[in-house]
């Protein structure tokens, strides 16, 4: 049997690849040495500061919520046997999103700038719990539970946008639902990544349990594949790496769809052996997109979330087009 | 010696007794052939002997162990077990298919071990399919990925086999080399539960048949014993009859009985 370590290693370079890119091309136009020697010495000089403080953690940044999305998306495709399964499907990044959306409308995020993303983990964690408590038991059920629970979370996105207490507020929530890497700090970072790490260690034990769903449940079980248990960890280990990243980061989409589908044919279609290229891949995709609103200069800033839709709608288009070629 | 027992089995689904009361006792070294009309409950049987649908009253023992109590790991190196008409959800080829059949077997994380290659490669020829070997299960026939279902069952070794209709949609050859294998099986000391519709094949290969008409056991015992005219008619509401002996025997259908 062949090993996906050449996938692994070339969706490795890539990721290499992206992350140097990232760190050499931004706005403020910085010489290769002065790049280098800001990682290596780190000083106050702006060249240092630049590297370390902005350029540095949405790199890191990128990685940890890139890879989430991407692995997620694998475990989840894998788990419901369904190509259009993505990380929003069980509700937490929209949990993510009315809790941040919450802490702008409160007022929070102005007195104590981490009370966004904090609140958003706890929005994960409740829709998350959500989806839990009304789609234990099956499969289908566990889609279900997520869909009511995102129809829930968006009807009250909608009332808190509808009752905004006034147009700034308003523009922030919208602005922050498109999802961005900039004016992110290593606080940040240190707040969602033990969670994201958590649920990125979790999501990496279920190769053996998507590899045998791909003969079905019934056949899966009678391997001795615990599907309660699978469905759980899950939910879990998506809950906690997804969202934490869209509490930190907002609406990030399509980059956990996209990611598993690109690394699939070259696995030879094994789910287990997307899992870690998935993450790689995401991570790279997540930061190339970055790269593009750094260097196309809008005069407002054009969000990541935007970015990653623009890119990834016409990838589903072109999925529809292939799966009409494929099916009978 | 590997045994398997069902006492008082009743299962229930909206009221109505799909199982009811099934008791038997099977041993290893044999094949025993489940027959019965549609719905009369086959399917629900060897899921409930495989231990995967827990019946409402009643218990299944492996070996006297109560099979619910038996680490699903465990229960899964000893039993395979294969539903109807399986479906690959992946285009994975048919090598890594067969290879899922190992899932007990295998550590949590990394590829297949090389010891497992030979029996891999014996799995895939006994099941004829060393040609489609790297082909996407996908894209094989009905027939074909029959076979590869029955590979990947058999290549974990396991020491009961339970099977619903794995015979449907194989042509004549086929159909009598996965026969073959199955009485093979047998021969070598497995115990191989299998739901047939062609009787004629189950009267010439199977050491045992057990017939359930509405969810109950009507019949079950060594084969020449079971399968006779009396019984066809008991359990498919048929008139027929059974001719010949050992694998030259025929059963043919005659009439609806009124």
């Amino acid at each position: 049997m062949t090993s996906s370590r050449l996938p692994t290693a070339i969706a490795f370079l890539i990721l290499l690849l992206a992350v140097v890119a990232s760190l050499f091309l931004g706005r403020v136009n910085m010489s290769p040495v002065e790049v280098i020697q800001g990682l290596l010495a780190p000083d106050k000089s702006l060249a240092g500061l630049v590297v370390t403080e902005l350029r540095l953690p949405r790199a890191v940044l990128a990685i940890l919520v890139g890879a989430s999305l991407g692995l997620s998306g694998a475990v989840l495709q894998g788990l419901l046997r369904n190509p259009l399964a993505e990380p929003g499907l069980l509700g937490v990044s929209n949990g993510a999103a009315l809790g941040a959306v919450l802490s702008i409308y409160f007022g929070l995020s102005q007195a104590f700038p981490l009370a966004t993303p904090l609140l958003g983990l706890a929005g994960a964690v409740g829709a998350g719990a959500m989806t839990f408590a009304f789609g234990r038991g099956g499969t289908l059920s566990l889609i279900l539970a997520g869909s009511a629970v995102s129809g829930l979370t968006l009807a009250f996105l909608a009332l808190a946008l509808n009752f905004a207490p006034n147009p700034y507020a308003a523009y922030e929530m919208n602005i922050w639902m498109l999802g961005t890497l900039s004016e992110k700090s290593w606080d940040h970072i240190a707040l969602a990544a033990p969670f994201i790490v958590l649920g990125l260690a979790i999501l990496a034990t279920m190769g053996r349990a998507v590899d045998a769903l791909t003969l079905g449940e019934v056949q899966a079980r009678s391997l001795g594949i615990n599907l309660d248990r699978t469905r759980v960890l899950t939910l879990l280990g998506v809950g906690l790496s997804v969202g934490a990243a869209t509490s930190v980061t907002g609406s990030i989409g399509f980059i956990g769809l996209v990611a598993p589908h690109l690394v699939r044919p070259f696995v030879g279609h094994q789910p287990s052996r997307t899992l870690l290229p998935s993450a790689l891949l995401g991570a790279a995709l997540l930061i190339c997109a970055d790269i593009v609103t750094r260097l196309l200069t809008t005069q407002n800033e054009l969000r990541l979330g935007v970015v990653t839709s623009l890119i990834g709608a016409p990838f589903f288009f072109w999925l529809v087009l292939r799966l009409r070629r494929t099916a009978p | 010696m590997t045994r398997l027992a069902a006492q008082g089995i009743t299962v229930e689904r909206g009221g109505r007794a799909i199982l009811n009361d099934v008791s038997l006792e099977l041993e290893a070294g044999t094949f025993v052939a489940l027959v019965g009309a549609n719905g009369a409950g086959k399917s629900t049987l060897l899921s409930v002997l495989a231990g995967l649908l827990k019946p409402e009253r009643g218990e299944v023992l492996l070996d006297g162990a109560v099979i619910s109590a038996v680490d699903p790991r465990d229960l899964a190196r000893r039993r395979a077990y294969l539903p109807q008409n399986p479906r690959a959800e992946w285009p994975i080829s048919v090598e890594r298919l067969v290879a899922l059949g190992l899932t007990p077997q295998l550590p949590a994380f990394g590829g297949l071990p090389g010891g497992f290659e030979p029996r891999l490669t014996n799995a895939i020829a006994a099941c004829d399919l060393l040609a489609q070997r790297l082909q996407p299960a996908t894209t094989l026939s009905g027939g074909e990925l029959a076979r590869a279902m029955l590979a990947r069952a058999l290549v974990g070794d396991p020491e009961i086999l339970i099977a619903d209709e794995p015979m449907t949609g194989l042509d004549p050859r086929h159909a009598m080399d996965s026969v073959a294998r199955l009485q093979a099986l047998a021969g070598q000391g497995r115990l191989v539960i299998a739901a047939v519709h062609d009787l004629t094949l189950a009267a010439r290969s199977a050491t045992h048949v057990m017939a359930l008409r509405e969810g109950r056991l009507a019949a079950f015992g060594p084969t020449a014993e079971v399968l006779t005219p009396d019984l066809l008619r008991r359990v498919f509401d048929v008139e027929a009859q059974v001719t010949g002996v050992g694998h030259k025997t025929v059963v043919d259908f005659l009439a609806p009985s009124v």
